[in-house]
């Protein structure tokens, strides 16, 4: 390509490139501050990164790998897409990469994060971070109201105190809950309560289950909690909100990732460092209703250059990264959920106490194989895995969010959501699971 | 009056068309060569990927479903004109250009009105009033999600609240306008520049002759400048049109086109079929059905505007 | 001109006589000059409260009331600049460098042969170029996607020249047009008598007097290429990414950057900012050109 030089503005060298596809959250920039470390062990091997937002990390990501683009050697995707990708074929299948590196230790990972990440038994991406849900809440302020957040608690309980601790003078919100649209966004806290009071997206038939009497109770009850007792400007928000007023102060629990103690425990941007206590998701019917969800690495069947990819991802997931991020960054910068081995360093245990037991019983119990009261044909807690999930689950959360905005009704968001469901739905019936 | 003008400037008018020799093929030739490269460049550019577009709607092709791809004719046409969402989404992009082009332009002209006179530090409001248009969108569109509108750290909330009002959660409950604000924001300095140029073009003889005769200000304004910005004003709605009917990156940043689907324009619609559902054969069909709307409405809105132009050209 | 104040005197405005009339003028100009800098500052505002938070400390970046006084920091532009923002900055400058060039190179002839030398179907021409603005990019975006991959030009800043040249060329032509119809006729009637060729005639007589013209031009197209965002978020990766997509890969879903992005946001529109109040004369001189000239 002659135009290539030109296209490498910004620098460039001798060697292989890598380019890299990444979400651009916290743990991810630390990897792009470390990367140099890598480079310095690696002296062949340039690595370059594309960091996005995750709605459009997800949408350049799958337009890229779907259609044969050859931008990108390694793509962060999920335990969403990992197994349906690798079935169409797209992956790289990393099973013998992982076997054949030495003290990479791919029996480390987390049991049920290894299983999502497989397809056939074999790894197809590797986890560089994982998150389940659970409920974080004020314990200073549960203390003043003399109440006491049990160690399982329900949805009903999580009501109560919503309701008892919300306060419009002060400006105290009781609960923060996600409203924004998008199937990541406010159907991930909201699926895992659909399944929790016992409703589902499908019944083993692939009838739409969206406005059955289970899943109307559950989005009635998640829609009038968070109208409610809830945040203000609940159909815009998310983590990032959620995450700002409770680390500001102003919100008394927030259900969501167990990733919300990089944003609470940390002082820089927290005004509420060891106030919070950490319980499970709440539940109803499910004896738990947490969410599993990994960003993970893996390499596109279109890269040329498919070892360095996996030299340069098997560093980033490795157990030897832990600790260089431990030292070089801080104990808290260490991307959690991956690995069992990282529960097991002192100094982790240390910075982490605060939460370290709850989102390790978090990840160990969620269950996507499954996820509701009833059995399914589906797998996925806080998704359905089948491809059209993101579209059909992005429209469905739309009604959710206009509901939650107050500009329509449930009932009448949960039977346009239905007819949705159902076209898809329809295109699976008489398919074996 | 309006005699005047027409006196002053029609004879300005008849000499700006010199009668060129009778037109031999060889002279149309040299007169359409420099044209030529800029209208290859356009046709293949923008036209083939139209074609492209055009072959991709008549298949049913979701691209994570592979292996799905085949050919089905117009009925990813019959699903566009059944989607009761697509309407509605319709009906947005009108208010949603309609609305802020006309607010920007009002705007716009009150501004220049107010800058085309003279005042201590003229130049640095001036300055102060086109930033805006200036900024990135994506990064505007950001400000104002964030500082200006949110429910409870925005500016706006905080300035209403000791008037008893600051509780309103703007991006959920008026999504629409709160995106029209921050496009309104980001065009009105546009408009401005454009209607001041306007108004410093006025022939000053015209405007002293006139002031000299005891016209009032207003009938001065009336009878003379409105007439005289009609040319800019309506250049303005036209490039304002243009950009805002396929406005995105204000909706993507602010609302992603909620809730529900309250603040989708045709364009985030489509983006969302073809980048959510990666439905590439119905997103396809729909850019070609917004084609086709939008080039039969602005051949009217054009047809009419280019009155305006084609009066320098043709007529006078 | 002193139109707006005095119009609403009424009609006792009219009866009085030359000394109240200016003393009235002087207090409505006082009044006008304030509401004129009120309202440049209300414009602004959003623009200063961006530069102010992004020397800002996270915490402070997000509090109620806003917090209008606090020890600024330079660590938000650091992260920033550490993150790669040389790099983006760069393709952004080249990109919108490079396509303006390459607009005026084709618009200045095209505009020269639709205004000043119409052949028949010049108002077809002209309504072709504005008709492939209103082609949705978002519809067409896959098919280019699949056609620039096929020749492997993803990534490659090249394309978005490319691109940018054909999202700027139709809104060059026709704002050129209108500059190229002032061009006084009897100036090309006495270089036509001469027999001076066309690209003389378009050197040494249309370009001196349109000049301002294709500087407003010029400035319009640089505005434009340099904030695109979506053709650049979706045909670039890690190279040839531009200070938008740049920006936007600050917004992370945890919230709290809030400072940081602003950095960003700040660091993305310096160079435009600058460029267009240098300019602005420039533009309301070729906007208005009929008459300043």
């Amino acid at each position: 390509m002659s135009c290539a030089g030109a296209g490498a503005l910004g620098g460039g060298g001798a060697g292989k490139t890598v380019t890299v596809a990444i979400v651009s959250n916290s743990q991810m920039q630390d990897a792009i501050k470390l990367v140099p470390e890598f480079e310095k062990t690696h002296p062949g091997v340039n690595v370059r990164f594309v960091s996005l937002s995750e709605n459009q990390a997800r949408a350049k990501i799958t337009a890229s790998v779907a259609t044969g683009g050859n931008e990108f050697d390694v793509v962060m995707i999920s335990n969403y897409e990992t197994p349906q990708w690798a079935a169409d074929g797209w992956l790289v299948n990393l099973q013998p990469y992982a076997d054949k590196t030495p003290g990479y230790d791919p029996q480390d990972f987390l049991p049920k994060v290894r299983d999502a990440l497989s397809y056939q038994g074999n790894l197809y991406s590797v986890p560089f971070y994982g998150e389940s849900s659970f409920l974080a809440y004020r314990k200073d302020l549960f203390q003043q109201a003399g109440l006491t957040m049990p160690d399982h608690p329900t949805w009903m309980q999580v009501r109560d105190f919503a309701a008892k601790l919300a306060n419009k003078k002060t400006g105290m919100s009781g609960i923060c809950l996600r409203g924004l649209p998008g199937w990541g966004e406010v159907m991930a806290p909201l699926d895992t309560v659909i399944n929790t009071f016992g409703g589902s997206w499908y019944d083993m038939n692939w009838n739409a289950q969206l406005n059955s009497p289970a899943t109307s109770q559950a989005v009635d009850f998640y829609v009038n909690l968070v109208r409610d007792y809830g945040e203000p400007g609940p159909a815009v928000s998310s983590f990032g909100e959620c995450a700002t007023l409770m680390g500001q102060g102003n919100v008394a629990m927030w259900y969501d990732a167990t990733s919300v103690v990089t944003a609470l425990e940390d002082p820089s941007q927290s005004k509420v460092v060891g106030k919070i206590g950490y319980v499970p998701a709440p539940v109803e019917k499910t004896a738990h209703s947490g969410w599993l969800y990994t960003w993970s690495l893996a390499i596109p069947k279109t890269s040329e250059n498919k070892q360095e990819a996996w030299d340069f991802m098997s560093w980033m997931t490795s157990k030897d990264y832990m600790h260089l991020v431990g030292t070089k960054l801080g104990w808290g910068h260490v991307p959690p959920g991956s690995r069992a081995s990282t529960y097991q360093i002192p100094e982790y245990q240390q910075a982490a106490a605060a939460y370290l037991q709850p989102t390790l019983d978090a990840m160990n119990n969620a269950d996507e194989e499954h996820p509701t009261a009833m059995p399914v044909p589906y797998t996925g807690i806080q998704f359905v895995s089948i491809p059209e999930f993101q579209d059909m689950g992005t429209r469905v959360s739309q009604q959710i969010s206009a509901a939650i905005a107050g500009q329509t009704s449930v009932k009448d968001a949960l039977d346009e959501s239905q007819k949705y469901a159902q076209t898809v739905g329809d295109t699976y019936k008489g398919v074996s699971k | 009056m309006t005699t005047t003008i027409e006196a002053a400037t029609v004879p300005k008018r008849a000499a700006k068309r010199p009668e060129h020799g009778p037109g031999s093929k060889a002279d149309g030739w040299s007169r359409r060569l420099p044209l030529l490269p800029a209208l290859v460049f356009t046709f293949i550019i923008t036209q083939l990927p139209f074609v492209v577009t055009i072959y991709y709607s008549l298949e049913s092709w979701n691209l994570v479903r592979p292996g799905s791809r085949h050919f089905v004719g117009l009925s990813n046409y019959a699903q566009v004109f059944t989607d009761s969402q697509f309407r509605q989404v319709t009906l947005n992009t009108v208010v949603l250009t309609v609305g802020s082009v006309l607010i920007a332009v009002a705007l716009g002209l009150l501004l220049a009105l107010m800058l085309n006179r003279a005042f201590p530090g003229r130049g640095v409001v001036r300055t102060l009033l086109i930033t805006p248009f200036l900024i990135t969108p994506v990064a505007a569109a950001l400000l104002w999600k964030t500082t200006l509108l949110d429910p409870t750290y925005g500016l706006v909330n905080f300035i209403l609240r000791p008037f008893g009002a600051g509780q309103t959660d703007w991006i959920s409950s008026f999504p629409l306008t709160a995106v029209m604000m921050a496009i309104v924001w980001q065009w009105t300095p546009f408009m401005m520049l454009l209607i001041l140029a306007g108004l410093q073009s006025q022939p000053d003889d015209v405007l002293e002759a006139a002031g000299v005769d005891g016209a009032s200000s207003f009938a001065i304004f009336r009878e003379i400048t409105i007439p005289h910005l009609r040319r800019f004003i309506e250049l303005g709605i036209v490039l304002g049109t243009i950009y805002l009917i396929n406005v995105f990156d204000q909706i993507y940043m602010m609302t992603q086109g909620g809730p529900g689907i309250a603040s989708s324009n045709l364009p985030f619609y489509i983006y969302q079929r073809a980048f959510l559902g990666f439905d590439v054969g119905q997103s396809a069909a729909m850019g070609v059905v917004v084609a086709i709307l939008t080039t039969i409405v602005s051949t009217f809105a054009l047809r009419l505007i280019f009155r305006t132009f084609s009066g320098n050209e043709a007529s006078a | 001109m002193s139109t707006s104040t005095t119009a609403p005197a009424g009609p006792s405005a009219a009866a009085q006589h030359d000394e109240p009339r200016r003393k009235k003028g002087s207090a409505g100009r006082v009044i006008m000059a304030i509401v004129s800098w009120v309202v440049g500052i209300v414009f602004f505002f959003p623009v200063l409260w961006m530069v102010l938070t992004a020397f800002k400390q996270e915490a402070d970046a997000y509090t109620d009331p806003p917090k209008l006084f606090f020890a600024p920091t330079l660590e938000q532009f650091k992260e920033v600049l550490s993150a790669g923002a040389g790099p983006a900055l760069l393709n952004s400058l080249f990109a919108t460098v490079m396509s303006t060039i390459l607009v005026l190179l084709l618009a200045i002839p095209a505009a020269f042969a639709v205004s000043l030398r119409p052949v028949a179907k010049t108002r077809d021409v002209l309504f072709f170029f504005i008709s492939t603005k209103m082609l949705p990019v978002v519809a067409a975006i896959v098919p280019i996607y699949v056609v620039v991959n096929e020749i492997h030009a993803v990534d490659n800043i090249w394309t978005l020249v490319v691109l940018y040249t054909a999202m700027n060329l139709p809104i060059a032509v026709w704002m050129m047009r209108s500059f190229f119809l002032e061009v006084p006729g009897a100036l090309l009637e006495a270089a036509s008598i001469d027999g001076a060729s066309i690209s003389r005639t378009m050197r040494e007589v249309v370009l001196p007097v349109v000049s301002p013209g294709i500087a407003a031009t010029a400035l319009i197209c640089v505005i434009f290429a340099w904030n695109e965002f979506f053709i650049a978020v979706n045909l670039t990766a890690a190279q040839a990414g531009t200070v938008p997509v740049f920006l936007v890969g600050f917004i992370t879903s945890e919230g709290l950057y809030f400072a940081k992005l602003c950095a960003a946001a700040t660091l993305a529109a310096l160079p435009v900012v600058i460029a267009g109040w240098v300019a602005q004369n420039k533009l309301v001189q070729g906007l208005s050109f009929g008459a300043v000239k």
